[in-house]
């Protein structure tokens, strides 16, 4: 947990929005990621958090390289993959696995589950003989928890949970250091989502994987990861340690965020105070000018409108960008904690 | 007073090509005016079908509806569908899921709220117009009356949501039925949709069925829960009784699966081993059995009922252990015991 893996430094991704058929010409862009830098450590569990249209997705493409970024740098083991030729990238691609959110749509219906996860093999040409290669692919089976018996079966015979699983085992065929999930169980039932965390943590932790992971439910990020990063509005707003960020986040989103999940004790729903933050989230295409949280920030004054804020250190807790951070006495006003509790 | 709706024995079910689909086998409960029910369960437990049933929207020809679902004291499941035209959207609404695949996208938005309340009420155009322009501002859209004649699609989704609402409220209804209604909504967004419904249930005395898997969600805004496994209600209590002292196996596995933003980050996820079975093929005996760490022989057979306790009626388990082994068993576990050590603990301890 000393190192950086990977740093991802004024990242940018804006989408060009076209008019015209024969002469297009931009009218405006969809800003998704505009200017995020963080440092995803060797071994750790960062979680990225945020609601729809933050940019959360984008990013987690954006490293694995599934999206060209508009500008910007991610820096993988000391080299740029942004610079890096197809061919030269290729090798990185085992090393930096995903998992995706829906597990019908990843998966070719077509092809049986043993040949999904033996895909990785064949196209980076690896345990070539074909007993090594059913073998091996077994053996990922029974690591997540599928019987290896079902290697012939297709994916349609498998439920939810079974198949994200499939996900996961193709993701590990080829020992990647860096696996992103991105929303790996918010398709999948309540009952269910567990079994699938459980199995992402006990992975990380025996295999010594780094993970991203991307959510937006804020319990299942503070359950598995060591530090979160809250985006909004395509910018990192906040980023610490889990404990100091759900114990005393900064920024006021994050506050706000934390306040509004419901929790499942009847006693604690009754004795908080929610905070509701009021409008909706302003369009990506034109975002608000200085900091873009003011038109909804119960703290704002006239600098956030003026004055980007930046991520800085802010007194009791981690980074925040934000000129008038959230104090212990507001949190516990308004945030429901373990400390509360 | 006999409570405002109340659903009993009722059996909905679907022939299909696979074989006959128990969707909902055997459920009762009640809500009293002016309280909310929370009806809890995964996907495929029965959970919406049976309200959509109450609603007289599973009318399908494969479908065998049994039971009685009385509103009031009328017998919705045999009213005409003319009958039951009179009393949906008028006296009992409903809020769905999706509120993009809810609205028609070709009218707009204020357009269908006018159509609601004329087809229930006589009204002028233009009373009808105020009327719903009032409910779009009751519900937090800004600038009602330009929002009015704006399509579903120019809104965004907690604004449709909304509109969504105002136009289950327009007719003031005595019983608002809420499926899922902030699962497709982030947070923030969730908790202005959450505090609405709580604030016009107030103020309007509505009696609500709000249908979630959310365990956050009721735990905030229900006053009793009944949770659903497999088509039937396997407990059904007050909704602190449900967090406090829960007595079924099944509620234990979800309360316990969940991770929480109140409990310290390393307390481990006790999952809830296997899936949810098939509708069609039912396990013998209880049907949660095969995934039942308490599981004994017996169960496998024996089908069990919704019983009340017997230190509690109105807390009701359907449960073959009996309540002092479950009330040890919920001892254990939340002391942080996994769920095999307490059931050598308790069951094995010889306590059956």
């Amino acid at each position: 947990m000393s190192e950086p893996l990977v740093e991802v430094r004024d990242l940018y991704k804006h989408f060009p929005i076209t008019k015209g058929i024969l002469f297009q010409h931009q009218v405006a862009a969809v800003h998704a990621v505009d200017g995020v830098s963080f440092d995803v450590m060797r071994g750790e569990a960062l979680g990225i958090v945020g609601e729809t249209g933050c940019g959360k997705s984008t990013t987690a493409r954006l490293i694995t390289r599934l999206l060209e970024p508009t500008s910007g740098s991610v820096t993988y083991e000391g080299r740029d993959v942004t610079k890096l030729s197809r061919r030269e990238f290729k090798p990185l691609r085992g090393e930096i696995q995903m998992i995706f959110q829906d597990p019908y749509s990843s998966l070719n219906p077509r092809k049986t589950v043993g040949s999904i996860i033996a895909e990785p093999y064949k196209i980076h040409r690896l345990k070539q003989g074909k007993g090594e290669r059913k073998r091996a692919v077994q053996e990922l089976m029974e690591q997540v928890g599928l019987n290896p018996e079902h290697f012939n079966r297709y994916p349609h015979e498998f439920s939810g949970g079974q198949r994200q699983r499939i996900g996961v085992a193709r993701a590990l065929a080829l020992q990647p250091k860096l696996i992103i999930a991105d929303e790996p169980v918010s398709a999948l039932d309540v009952s269910i989502q567990a079994q699938i965390l459980n199995l992402l943590k006990d992975l990380q932790r025996d295999l010594g994987i780094t993970l991203v992971l991307i959510a937006h439910d804020l319990s299942v990020v503070k359950h598995m990861c060591d530090r979160v990063a809250v985006m909004y509005l395509g910018k990192v707003v906040e980023i610490a340690e889990g404990d100091t960020l759900y114990n005393h986040p900064r920024h006021p989103y994050t506050g706000a965020l934390l306040s509004a999940v419901p929790v499942p004790d009847p006693d604690l729903a009754a004795a908080k105070r929610r905070q509701v933050l009021g409008g909706d989230l302003p369009s990506p295409t034109n975002p608000p000018p200085a900091c873009r949280f003011n038109p909804r920030c119960p703290k704002a004054q006239e600098l956030c409108r003026t004055d980007e804020p930046l991520l800085e250190p802010k007194q009791g807790g981690g980074l925040a960008a934000c000129h008038f951070p959230l104090t212990d006495g507001e949190v516990a006003e308004r945030v429901a904690t373990a400390d509360t509790a | 007073m006999s409570p405002l709706l109340e659903v009993d024995d009722l059996h909905v079910q679907f022939e299909t090509e696979d074989g006959i689909v128990k969707a909902v086998d055997g459920v009762s409960f009640s809500v009293d005016r002016g309280k909310v029910l929370g009806i809890v369960g995964e996907s495929g437990s029965g959970k919406s079908v049976s309200m959509l049933t109450v609603m007289g929207l599973s009318r399908a020809r494969n479908a065998t509806i049994t039971g009685a679902a009385r509103f009031d004291g009328q017998d919705l499941l045999k009213a005409s569908n003319d009958d039951l035209r009179g009393v949906r959207g008028n006296d009992v609404a409903m809020i769905f899921q999706d509120p993009l695949s809810s609205l028609h996208p070709f009218y707009k938005v204020g357009k269908q709220l006018v159509e609601g309340i004329q087809s229930h009420q006589y009204m002028s155009k233009a009373q009808a117009r105020q009327r719903a322009i009032e409910y779009l501002g009751m519900v937090g859209i800004p600038d009602p009356a330009r929002r009015f004649d704006s399509y579903p699609h120019e809104f965004s989704g907690g604004m449709r949501q909304r509109a969504m609402i105002a136009m289950a409220l327009v007719n003031e209804p005595r019983l608002l039925i809420a499926d899922e209604p902030t699962t497709a909504l982030d947070v923030t967004v969730q908790a202005q949709i959450l505090d609405l419904i709580a604030r016009l249930q107030r103020e309007l005395d509505m009696a609500v069925v709000m249908i979630t898997h959310d365990l956050g969600v009721v735990a905030e805004v229900t006053d009793a829960i009944a949770v659903m496994y497999a088509g039937r209600v396997v407990e059904y209590a007050s909704t602190l009784d449900i967090f406090r002292s829960p007595e079924h196996p099944y509620t234990w596995g979800l309360l316990q699966s969940i991770p929480r933003l109140d409990r310290p980050r390393d307390e481990p996820l006790i999952p809830i081993p296997g899936r949810p079975p098939s509708l069609i093929t039912l396990p013998t005996g209880c049907s949660f059995h095969p995934r039942c760490p308490y599981v004994q022989e017996r169960h496998k057979q024996v089908d069990p009922r919704l019983e009340p306790l017997p230190d509690d009626p109105s807390h009701r388990v359907a449960c073959l252990l009996t309540s002092d082994t479950r009330k040890r068993l919920w001892q254990e576990l939340s002391a942080g015991k996994a769920p095999e050590e307490a059931r050598e603990e308790v069951v094995e301890g010889g306590f059956t």
